[in-house]
């Protein structure tokens, strides 16, 4: 392929006509290669070939000169509150958690595909789906998390929570700053079921 | 006894073959290249089924590292050039002329504005060093705060650019209250959507998202 045919085009040279030297064309590739190969790998390493994946989040509005009546209540039927805190751990309970003389019940879970928090999210949905077809609820409500990481949960433990909102297609959800009383009621909770 | 004689073969290869792949590799990947932006620290971002590719251009990229230090980052030169006009004039830092242009080739920021002259002062090769000894930009839960140095670097990037879309890039071992203070800053300068960079994983099946994801494909 890369060698031409040098050899002579068969016709006989009369004699005392001096010969050619015949020079061999064929090249020795291997360097080239070599080289084309190193380019490559060099390319290869500096090269962002998949652009980064984003996640958009919208985050409700917010106005300080906002009146306490024009927002709009959460109805304690359709929430789910997720408490994130340290070492990837979960606590949560339902509804909003706002009567002062019943302190809601904490549960405990993970980030685990089994038996985690997505099976819960699951679970109230579902429950959520049924009052509405039984006209307990409006179409009009929606399935409402409300996600309060605290000061020792990481970043990776929001990035998972917000992705469970979207595996499990929950449209209403709100990151919002966790209460006094709900870092005693982890640090209770934490107690009561040994975890250090 | 005669043995048998086995032909005399050429060891000779054809490396022409080789050498065309090669360089139609080659090509490939130098059309298809684009240098990764030099990265202040290293950030193992978290994982999310998002599939939302992140824009070309128009970027304000926010940086978290497991520390909870913030660098900030914009992408284009003349933006860069226009940024940092707007935040010597507003926080009169009596940058010089070459001051400016090194932070117009300059990759990220992650220093508090006193020391920024210092910094731009210094021969660009020593950059990096310097950056991985940052204490990283101030910020602070509220917007207005006096120490919130990110906000005001926020303030000044959506002025000089008001198409900048805001990407935080934190690490998953990154304490949330460091990367509450960004949030928090954000809503207090009225910015409710941003992005969030994370890796790609794919859908858990059962799931809502994984049933709409196939909805078209059949079993």
């Amino acid at each position: 392929m890369a060698e031409l045919d040098t050899s002579g085009g068969g016709k006989k040279k009369g004699p005392g006509v001096k010969k050619g030297k015949k020079l061999s064309t064929r090249i020795d590739l291997t360097p080239m290669v070599d080289l084309g190969f190193l380019l490559i790998t060099f390319f290869m390493f500096t090269t962002t070939l998949a652009k980064p994946k984003t996640m958009e989040i919208n985050m409700p509005y917010k106005d300080p000169l906002m009146k306490d009546e024009e927002k709009n209540k959460i109805k304690n039927s359709v929430a789910l509150t997720v408490l994130l805190s340290k070492s990837h751990r979960i606590y949560y309970y339902e509804g909003i958690g706002d009567d002062p003389n019943k302190q809601p019940d904490y549960k405990s879970t993970t980030f685990n595909q089994k038996n985690g928090i997505r099976d819960e999210i699951i679970a109230k949905k579902k429950m959520v789906d049924d009052l509405k077809r039984s006209g307990a609820l409006t179409a009009k409500d929606n399935m409402t998390v409300l996600i309060k990481p605290d000061t020792t949960s990481t970043y990776s433990d929001l990035v998972n929570i917000l992705d469970e909102m979207n595996i499990n297609d929950i449209r209403v959800y709100a990151i919002i700053d966790i209460s006094g009383v709900e870092q005693d009621n982890i640090k209770a909770t934490e107690v009561a079921n040994g975890i250090k | 006894m005669g043995h048998a004689k086995l032909p005399r073969k050429s060891t000779h290869i054809d490396m022409t073959a080789m050498c065309d792949v090669a360089f139609l590799l080659l090509t490939f990947f130098m059309l298809a290249t684009k240098f990764k932006p030099e990265e202040p620290v290293v950030v193992k971002t978290p994982s999310s089924i998002s599939s939302i590719q992140l824009p070309d251009k128009d970027i304000m990229l926010l940086t978290v590292d497991t520390k909870g230090r913030i660098f900030f980052a914009i992408d284009n030169k003349v933006n860069r050039k226009a940024l940092i006009e707007d935040i010597n004039a507003v926080k009169s830092l009596n940058l010089s002329e070459t001051e400016k242009n090194a932070f117009a080739i300059d990759a990220s920021i992650g220093i508090p504005l006193n020391q920024l002259k210092s910094y731009l002062a210094a021969p660009p090769q020593q950059h990096s060093a310097l950056e991985a000894s940052a204490p990283g930009i101030p910020a602070d839960t509220n917007a207005l705060a006096p120490n919130n140095e990110l906000a005001d670097w926020i303030k000044s990037a959506r002025n000089s650019n008001p198409k900048l879309r805001i990407c935080i890039k934190a690490d998953g071992d990154a304490s949330y209250p460091s990367v509450s203070k960004i949030i928090k800053t954000l809503e207090g300068w009225k910015i409710f959507k941003f992005n969030l960079i994370t890796n790609l994983k794919a859908i858990p099946p059962g799931t809502a998202a994984f049933t709409e994801a196939n909805a078209g494909v059949k079993p």
